[in-house]
């Protein structure tokens, strides 16, 4: 199974193992990782599932579906390599992804 | 100081429904909401997104389910309380003593909570001082644009509300406006329009910028914006007005000692009731073993919590249950003619 790195604002850094076809948001909520809100529950409607992926994992991410990049202008503290979690859906090429939590997400 | 059968907090589709099932088994109720509009995350959220899992419906967007929610309550008489937030919840023997943010005062034997993920609150700018000036100089909504006359106002965002509101008060104010990169999600005709101001200068824009910080002693005199490149700009501004959208919070949910797990509300599957007599779960809010997150799961859920409410409303009747396609008093209560 792939591993995903959570690392928390303050530094906590949580590595768990997340089934192919979970999203990154899943594997966090259904391992009580804190920090992902996900109040809408996955359907790209809330930004409260915000990440960064560092420039070596975003790049190989698949990109930005439309819609994604406008609920991240409601981010909290947007960056350029922001995503939401709940899109980035975990294979086996994305094994060792570690993601950055925002200091909150509201 | 309202007395009702059941108060219902939140008309989201799951609580709509629900004042359809207490008004069929001829209880009355009364809806509270803080969105100032009916219809709940369908209005908010996805107003124009299809749904595809609603029974005997193949598609349907969010306002259209609305819509015909609202049409199925038609017969009978509801009176909403929108924009108002329930905050205290008092037990008064067999009684719930209820106000909201406003002052609106229920005394109910039932309370239903089809609150979804909470109250739909505005997001706030990042910075923490910008606290100091909220609903001074900072704004997330507009309630009197006539104080922005000939100030400077900066607007932040990227969606129509932020739009709209920059090429309005362009009339009479200098108006920047700063968004977090070059696209906007507004509508294109608005987009164009204020593309059009930014060219004859009646707008400052700036884009792939953010608020990095506020100042000002009593009230606001400055911001800092700073770009994606991290370099940072100062502008002298009156007012600042931001438009992120709106984000659901639990609220004063949190304080009246119901059992709550990872913001949801712990019921039974009988009558979802919590661990609070005469007080219900309904909807995205609840959880119990199995539950899905499904509008069709809250309107199964308002079903059954309404006849809950029948033996605490109507404590020395006996509950009958009925088919709306041969009942007498039922047809009656929707005005129904044979």
């Amino acid at each position: 199974m792939p591993k995903i790195t959570y690392i928390e604002h303050q530094g906590k850094s949580h590595t768990i193992d997340v089934s192919n076809g979970l999203s990154v948001m899943e594997g966090a909520v259904q391992n009580n990782i804190p920090g992902i809100d996900a109040d809408c529950g996955g359907s790209m409607a809330c930004a409260t599932c915000h990440v960064y992926v560092k420039e070596e994992w975003f790049n190989k991410l698949p990109k930005k579906e439309d819609g994604e990049e406008d609920m991240l202008d409601m981010a909290f503290e947007p960056k350029k390599n922001s995503r939401l979690s709940c899109q980035i859906m975990v294979t086996d090429d994305l094994d060792g992804l570690i993601v950055n939590l925002p200091e909150k997400q509201v | 100081m309202i007395k009702t059968d059941a108060l219902i907090i939140g008309a989201g589709p799951t609580g709509l429904f629900t004042a359809h099932q207490l008004k069929l088994i001829g209880l009355n109720c009364e809806i509270v909401d803080n969105l100032d509009k009916i219809g709940g995350q369908c209005i908010e959220l996805y107003p124009d997104k299809p749904i595809y899992d609603i029974p005997a419906v193949p598609e349907c967007t969010g306002e259209e389910l609305t819509k015909n929610l609202i049409k199925q309550l038609k017969p009978f008489d509801i009176r909403f309380h929108l924009s108002e937030r329930v905050d205290e919840v008092k037990k008064d023997n067999d009684n719930w003593q209820v106000k909201t943010n406003k002052g609106t005062e229920f005394y109910t034997p039932n309370i239903i909570i089809a609150g979804g993920v909470g109250s739909f609150e505005p997001r706030k700018f990042s910075p923490k001082e910008c606290e100091k000036f909220e609903n001074k100089s900072i704004f997330y909504s507009i309630k009197d644009k006539t104080v922005f006359k000939g100030k400077t106002v900066s607007i932040f965002g990227g969606g129509d509300s932020a739009l709209d509101w920059a090429i309005e008060l362009s009339k009479d104010s200098k108006v920047n406006l700063i968004h977090r990169r070059d696209e906007f999600r507004g509508a294109q005709a608005t987009v164009d329009k204020m593309n059009e101001l930014v060219k004859s200068n009646k707008i400052n824009l700036f884009t792939k910028y953010q608020l990095k910080s506020v100042s000002g002693k009593e009230s606001l005199e400055s911001i800092e914006i700073q770009h994606d490149n991290k370099e940072t700009k100062n502008l002298k501004t009156d007012h600042v007005l931001g438009f992120f959208g709106l984000i659901m919070q639990l609220g004063p949910i949190a304080n009246w000692g119901l059992n709550i797990d990872k913001k949801t509300i712990t019921v039974d599957t009988e009558k979802f009731e919590t661990n609070q007599k005469g007080i219900y779960a309904v909807g995205d809010i609840c959880t119990y073993p199995g539950k899905l997150k499904l509008i069709l799961s809250g309107f199964h859920e308002g079903a059954l919590a309404a006849r809950a409410c029948f033996k605490l409303a109507r404590p020395n009747e006996k509950y009958r249950f009925e088919f709306t396609t041969s009942s007498k008093s039922i047809k009656n209560r929707l005005g129904v003619k044979e």
